[in-house]
């Protein structure tokens, strides 16, 4: 039959809400590049290449924690235990990281294995018990944090092997390798999210549950998975912070997972789930760094830091939804 | 100007980012009158609902309320007037009270000091639900009453406001038979009381029913107002889409093949017992009954979103265990769901990636999806089902309402399912839209495909169904052919 009946059709709407959706997808990158400008303004000092790679080597942990936490968020999750699972890696890797102990693979795969241990952990609590993952995550950040305390009595635990130090501490081609290695798992995670199936059914699962659910997705598959590998790129990021301090810390980690989950937010993943990018995570987290770093060159004590950037995270949520309202 | 209206609208203009959203509309609202507005989704109807309630000012045109033109475009300034709007999406605070619903925002009226006079309130509100007719407690809290009783509960609100004209955007939409017949007693005792009532609705059989008088808008434009009795049905539609339609319901040509489905005595406590039934391939089984009768209820259990309790379930010859929506989708079973908003889509993703979410892993190696096989696919969908998208990158929550639909039909189909269960297809969208769906099911029962439509439009049940299975309070009352049932003889069974 022909198409004889014009369809339903809604000609207000569709190139205005587009348009606003467009600004606020390019408004963190927009915000990135100015701050930068002014920064090379106001400081000699900034846009030299010693100090961006200065930069982005402190940015490295925060933005690996970072990715992390945008695929929990995504699928409208949250995990605040991830400043406790650097410390409990932290640990676990330096007390297999002595010179002349082990093979330097070994300290990192456990690390490794730990903060998978512990992501696995508040993915199966969370999906077993219905608990909200903030709740599930606080918890586990507590545990995490006397685990920490328990295996290492207390005490750091220096006297770590070179090789173990070159993760954190190396170049490459003279280039820091905590860069490197940012570098290779935003590829990865970028790719996770837009590639694969997964990724799919994360952003699936964030934007409308129940309806994920009804297309046959299986929701706690999904969330064990994102959960595992927010712990994982937890230890990572412990494994990184360790070599560069060439110490396994206890304490290490204390409010990480703020940090992690403001880049997060600053980068336009939206705390309902269901939107966000990997790209708009890493320039929350450059943004997050450059402007420290910028503060610090300019003197700002970092005390006036912290007021900073709690501003920037509300201003950045603030946007965030009046893009979404006026959409 | 004519005493005898209480609103006139003359001009109404709106535009949003150099689109007319309404372009010279106009409207004259008697005292005492049930004016129905009609229109296709995108007509314009909300946007000059919008307008009259003080949501959106207007570029231009005049508003006239009880003689004194309006200026004001703020929502509380418009309640004091005396025009109230009952949304769609009922607005209440669960938690509240009946009464404490009622006075939100104006609990100090009634009390000493600006304290509240609970009791007062009380009172008040009791001698409101009274004067309508509906025995609803105010002190219950919101969260227990039912759906129509919220909506009661917001005339009752609108009444305390000394509403004199009310704006119903689809009240029945979540209500019973019985509880429309209630609220269109309420709508005529309002009547007698001079508020004029501005209704819109989908469903014809209410429209004719209940106004006095039809407004029809299309495309942003005013298109007519006549007398309800002086039309009927098609001419209306005519109206509203601006060409004639022969009938409704395509042609179909019924094909009655193998049995896909049987089920045997299923049961699920407090919902449905004892259902038993098969659809075969190239069918339509409609299933009817009134609202909480099961219908919803036995399909989410067959798709695997509820256990049941006992009972089987066969698809080709081969029982299943069906636990979760999955194992459904795997063993060619596809859900349409009613909640399209709930369990159909993902607002934000879009009409591509929604449209393959059922059936990812087939456009994937391994764990990457394969890009242009998956854009290929989406593509062909979009144009095979006429979805109107401005791409296949379009969030769907940009979408009208019947594409939508389509875009979860869509999905369902992608799955290729052997069983397409469809719960209320058409309900809230527009009359073009829903022929396209009717066309559809008539294309997929041509494939072979057996199709199981839940409806609570018995036009469409009839229409659409060669088996009519009727239900009434979670048991089955009636398995009727095409030839046997008739809008009586479902509706008899749908009351048993």
């Amino acid at each position: 039959m022909e198409n004889h009946l014009k369809t339903d059709r809604n000609p207000t709407e569709k190139p205005y809400k587009t348009r606003i959706k467009g600004m606020g997808r390019y408004g963190i990158f927009i915000a990135f590049i100015l701050v930068c400008v002014v920064l090379s303004v106001v400081t000699p000092k900034f846009l030299t290449v010693s100090n961006l790679l200065i930069v982005v080597t402190q940015v490295s942990i925060n933005a690996l924690l970072a990715f992390g936490v945008t695929f929990v968020i995504l699928t409208g999750g949250i995990d605040l235990s991830i400043g406790s699972t650097v410390a409990v890696t932290s640990v676990v890797a330096a007390m297999f990281a002595h010179p002349d102990s082990y093979p330097v693979i070994v300290p990192i795969l456990t690390g490794l294995a730990a903060g998978l241990l512990l992501g696995a952990f508040n993915g199966l609590v969370i999906t077993k018990s219905k608990v909200p993952p903030f709740i599930v995550t606080l918890g586990t950040m507590t545990i995490g944090r006397g685990l920490a305390l328990i295996l290492s009595k207390g005490r750091p635990i220096s006297n770590l092997s070179d090789s173990f130090n070159f993760i954190g501490g190396g170049q490459l081609a003279g280039i820091p390798t905590p860069i490197i290695i940012l570098i290779v798992f935003f590829i990865i995670c970028s790719v996770v999210l837009k590639k694969t199936v997964l990724g799919r059914y994360m952003y699936a699962v964030g934007g409308n549950e129940p309806a994920a659910k009804a297309s046959g997705i299986q929701l706690n598959k999904v969330k064990m998975v994102v959960y595992t590998l927010c712990g994982g790129l937890a230890a990572l990021a412990g494994i990184l912070l360790t070599s560069r301090i060439t110490t396994g810390q206890p304490n290490a980690g204390v409010g990480f997972e703020l940090d992690a989950i403001a880049a997060a937010i600053i980068g336009g993943t939206s705390t309902t789930g269901g939107t966000g990018t990997m790209t708009g995570t890493l320039i929350g987290a450059l943004l997050i760094g450059v402007i420290s770093n910028g503060l610090d060159l300019m003197n700002v004590t970092s005390y006036y830091q912290q007021v900073v950037m709690g501003i920037i995270i509300i201003g950045a949520v603030v946007l965030d939804s009046l893009n979404q309202n006026k959409s | 100007m004519n005493p005898d209206y209480i609103l006139t609208v003359h001009g109404l203009t709106k535009s949003f980012s150099g689109v007319k959203a309404l372009d010279q509309v106009r409207l004259n609202l008697r005292k005492g009158e049930v004016h129905a507005l009609m229109g296709e989704n995108g007509a314009g109807k909300s946007t000059f609902m919008k307008i009259l309630i003080g949501l959106h000012s207007p570029d231009a045109g005049e508003i006239f309320f009880e003689g004194s033109e309006l200026k004001a475009s703020h929502v509380s300034e418009m309640l004091k007037k005396g025009i109230s709007m009952i949304h769609q999406e009922i607005l209440i605070v669960p938690e509240l009270t009946v009464a404490q619903n009622i006075f939100l925002g104006r609990e100090t009226q009634g009390g000493l000091f600006g304290w509240i006079d609970e009791k007062k309130l009380n009172q008040q509100a009791a001698v409101l639900l009274e004067q309508m007719g509906v025995n609803i407690s105010p002190t219950a809290k919101m969260k227990y009453l039912s759906v129509a009783e919220m909506q009661m509960v917001e005339i009752a609100k609108a009444l305390s406001n000394d509403a004199r004209v009310i704006i119903m955007d689809e009240p029945t939409s979540a209500l019973s038979d019985k509880e429309v017949a209630t609220l269109f007693s309420i709508i005529r005792d309002l009547k007698k009381k001079g508020v004029a009532i501005i209704y819109i609705s989908h469903k014809m059989d209410e429209i004719f029913e209940i106004s006095d008088t039809i407004t029809v808008l299309r495309d942003g434009k005013y298109i007519d107002t006549r007398p309800a009795a002086d039309l009927t049905i098609n001419t209306l539609i005519q109206l509203m889409v601006g060409r004639e339609i022969d009938s409704l319901f395509p042609d179909s040509t019924s094909h009655k093949g193998a049995e896909v489905l049987s089920v045997k005595n299923l049961s699920r406590a407090g919902k449905f017992s004892g259902i038993n039934f098969e659809v075969y391939a190239g069918e339509v089984l409609g299933i009817a009954g009134l609202m909480g009768a099961g219908r919803t209820e036995i399909a989410r259990a067959i798709f695997g979103l509820d256990a049941v309790d006992s009972g089987e379930i066969y698809l080709k010859g081969k029982q299943l265990i069906i636990k979760t929506p999955q194992d459904a989708i795997r063993q060619g079973i596809g859900y349409v769901s009613e909640d399209r908003k709930g369990l159909g889509f993902i607002p934000g993703m879009s009409v591509k990636h929604n449209i393959t979410l059922s059936s990812l892993p087939n456009h994937a190696r391994g764990l990457f999806i394969q890009d242009k096989s998956e854009a290929a696919t989406a593509a062909k969908m979009i144009a095979d089902l006429r979805i109107k998208t401005a791409g296949a990158d379009q969030k769907v929550m940009f979408l009208s309402g019947g594409n939508q639909q389509k875009v979860v039909i869509g999905k369902v189909l992608l799955a290729s399912p052997d069983l397409v269960i469809l719960d209320e297809p058409t309900r809230g969208i527009d009359i073009g839209a829903k022929f396209e769906i009717y066309k559809l099911i008539n294309r997929l029962v041509s494939d072979g495909i057996a199709v199981i439509m839940i409806s609570s439009e018995l036009p469409e049940i009839l229409g659409m169904s060669d088996r009519i299975l009727v239900l009434s309070q979670g048991k089955q009352t009636a398995l009727l052919t095409r030839a046997e049932a008739t809008q009586e003889t479902i509706m008899r069974y749908a009351v048993h």
